[in-house]
């Protein structure tokens, strides 16, 4: 489903490098936990993927499709397929819990009907039924979270991307966003992950890329976390 | 299609609405851009009515000596009708001339008292002659000298042609309302660039401050119009809203300034913002929506680059 062939990223100054010669592949319906300390290249990695960050070097593929040879124009379409979640949350602030997921839906120029019956289903796929017309400031760090992963989700993404999605959370918080994104994943949506959170990932127990460096230094099918 | 626009027209709104302060504050800032335009127009529009006011009383006037045969008057008068330069030529008889004189004396008795000391009409007959455009009232004193130059000594017709002694007035006049035009047009420039500048730039800020919603719908996959068209209708309401605040602004100030405007421009321009109504508005809204909506589409270019 995602396929880095030999990708490197050096940057302007011709010396440092974020990413060396790095190929993977992901399967669909895979869960999979890229660790690794700061810097080592996880969230360049997942940059590429939603083309918010190019290539020196090696291509990155969504299926058959080549990442960098899309259009500008047609960014927004392939970023429809795509659910992301990040560290620090980025929810439209003037927007209240309900309208952020919705705003996913319209933006993706989906009807009424649909925004009607799918935003409510996704905010209590993620518990917060009870917050959904509350805006980002009157929301906890876990509760914003999963606000972030109702968005993700709403428009049944082919994969979701979260950039070290409990990061800023409290471990009861982290619990719940673990488990929600195992759920998402149980019901057969790819899920790429990037932490550093040890129990995390012994508490997942799926496949682990451990990065150093730039490069990928292990791969374990059924990892715990190493470094 | 119908869906987006609903949807970009409805969260223009709520935007506009939710984020008052910063729509408040591109309003006050367009409002006072406007009603700067706006006062410059009707400075402008003073400026004209003045100086075609002023132009119209410069004249040359022809005196007749109060014995000139009236045949030759008349013939001076029709060659001077005659003239291309000559906008109007007023002809007042002997009588008519000694009737002025006594109603513009009416209140001083020793004038009227010498006027009736004289058995006869001590005044002649006179033309006042208006020019097309100021610089032309110097061919044409040039003519009727010609005129007086070709009378036989005996039988002088033309008393005094008073251009010459108006001549410096005039010249100063028209230099006066040729600098006045330029420094005027010069003024209002520069007054205008600086308040399309400041409203271009306050609304850069304004918009400074979404920079990272206007990221977030980028990554959530929404298209470049669906961002950028709340903002470009947020422009359009600062626009409209500050058109109207500034027609308002000029109301209480124009019945102040009207009776004062009427006493030295022989203009009111209360009156001429009563009457001019719609076009002003029209004028201030349309220049408002247009830099509203020019300012926020350039300022949210700047974050849709890849």
């Amino acid at each position: 489903m995602i396929y880095f062939d030999n990708v490197s990223k050096v940057y302007n100054d011709g010396r440092s490098a974020a990413l060396q010669e790095v190929t993977f592949q992901v399967a669909p319906k895979e869960f999979v936990s890229i660790v690794g300390h700061s810097g080592a290249g996880k969230t360049t990695l997942l940059k590429m993927i939603i083309a918010e960050d190019r290539p020196s070097h090696g291509q990155v593929f969504f299926e058959s499709l080549d990442v960098n040879r899309i259009p500008r124009t047609k960014l927004p379409n392939y970023r429809r397929k795509i659910g992301t979640i990040f560290q620090d949350f980025k929810l439209l602030a003037h927007k209240t819990a309900y309208e952020n997921v919705s705003f996913a839906m319209e933006a993706n120029g989906r009807s009424d009907a649909e925004i009607a019956e799918n935003v409510p289903h996704a905010l209590s796929l993620v518990d917060l039924d009870d917050k959904a017309w509350n805006f980002p400031n009157e929301l906890s760090g876990g509760e914003k979270q999963r606000v972030a992963i109702a968005r993700a989700i709403v428009n049944q993404p082919d994969i979701i991307i979260a950039d070290e999605p409990t990061g800023n959370l409290d471990p009861i918080a982290t619990y719940e966003v673990v488990q929600i994104l195992r759920k998402i994943n149980d019901l057969g949506t790819t899920v790429i992950m990037t932490t550093h959170n040890k129990g995390v990932i012994d508490e997942i127990e799926r496949r682990v890329i451990t990065m150093d460096d730039g490069r990928i230094v292990r791969d374990d099918s059924s990892g715990k976390y190493v470094l | 299609m119908i869906t987006g626009l609903r949807r970009v027209v409805k969260a223009g709104f709520i935007g506009f609405w939710r984020n008052a302060y910063v729509s408040l504050a591109s309003i006050f800032v367009l409002t006072i851009a406007l009603f700067v335009i706006g006062a410059t127009l009707f400075l402008n529009q003073l400026l004209d009515v003045s100086l075609s006011t002023l132009q119209s009383k410069v004249d040359i006037n022809v005196y007749f000596v109060p014995d000139a045969p009236e045949e030759d008057v008349l013939g001076i008068l029709n060659a001077v009708e005659a003239l291309p330069e000559v906008e109007e030529a007023t002809f007042t008889s002997r009588e008519e001339a000694l009737a002025e004189y006594r109603e513009r004396n009416q209140d001083n008795a020793i004038s009227l008292q010498a006027l009736e000391e004289l058995d006869e009409n001590p005044l002649g007959a006179n033309i006042a002659i208006q020019a097309q455009e100021t610089s032309q009232y110097e061919s044409i004193a040039s003519f009727l000298e010609e005129q007086r130059a070709l009378e036989q000594p005996q039988v002088q017709v033309i008393d005094e042609i008073n251009f010459t002694r108006n001549k410096e007035s005039i010249d100063t006049l028209t230099t006066i309302i040729a600098a006045t035009e330029r420094a005027s047009f010069i003024i209002m420039g520069i007054l205008l660039i600086a308040a399309i500048m400041i409203t271009f730039n306050t609304i850069r800020l304004a918009i400074y401050t979404s920079r990272e919603e206007i990221s977030i719908m980028r990554l959530v996959g929404a298209s470049n119009m669906f961002i950028r068209g709340p903002f470009m209708l947020q422009g359009i309401m600062y626009g409209f809203l500050s058109g109207v605040l500034a027609l308002i602004m000029f109301y209480p100030m124009l019945i102040w300034l009207g009776p004062r405007t009427e006493a030295f421009f022989e203009m009111n321009l209360f009156d001429y913002y009563i009457a001019n109504l719609g076009d002003i508005f029209g004028l201030l809204i349309g220049i408002g929506i247009l830099l509203g909506l020019v300012s926020s589409t350039f300022a949210v270019a700047r974050y849709l680059r890849t």
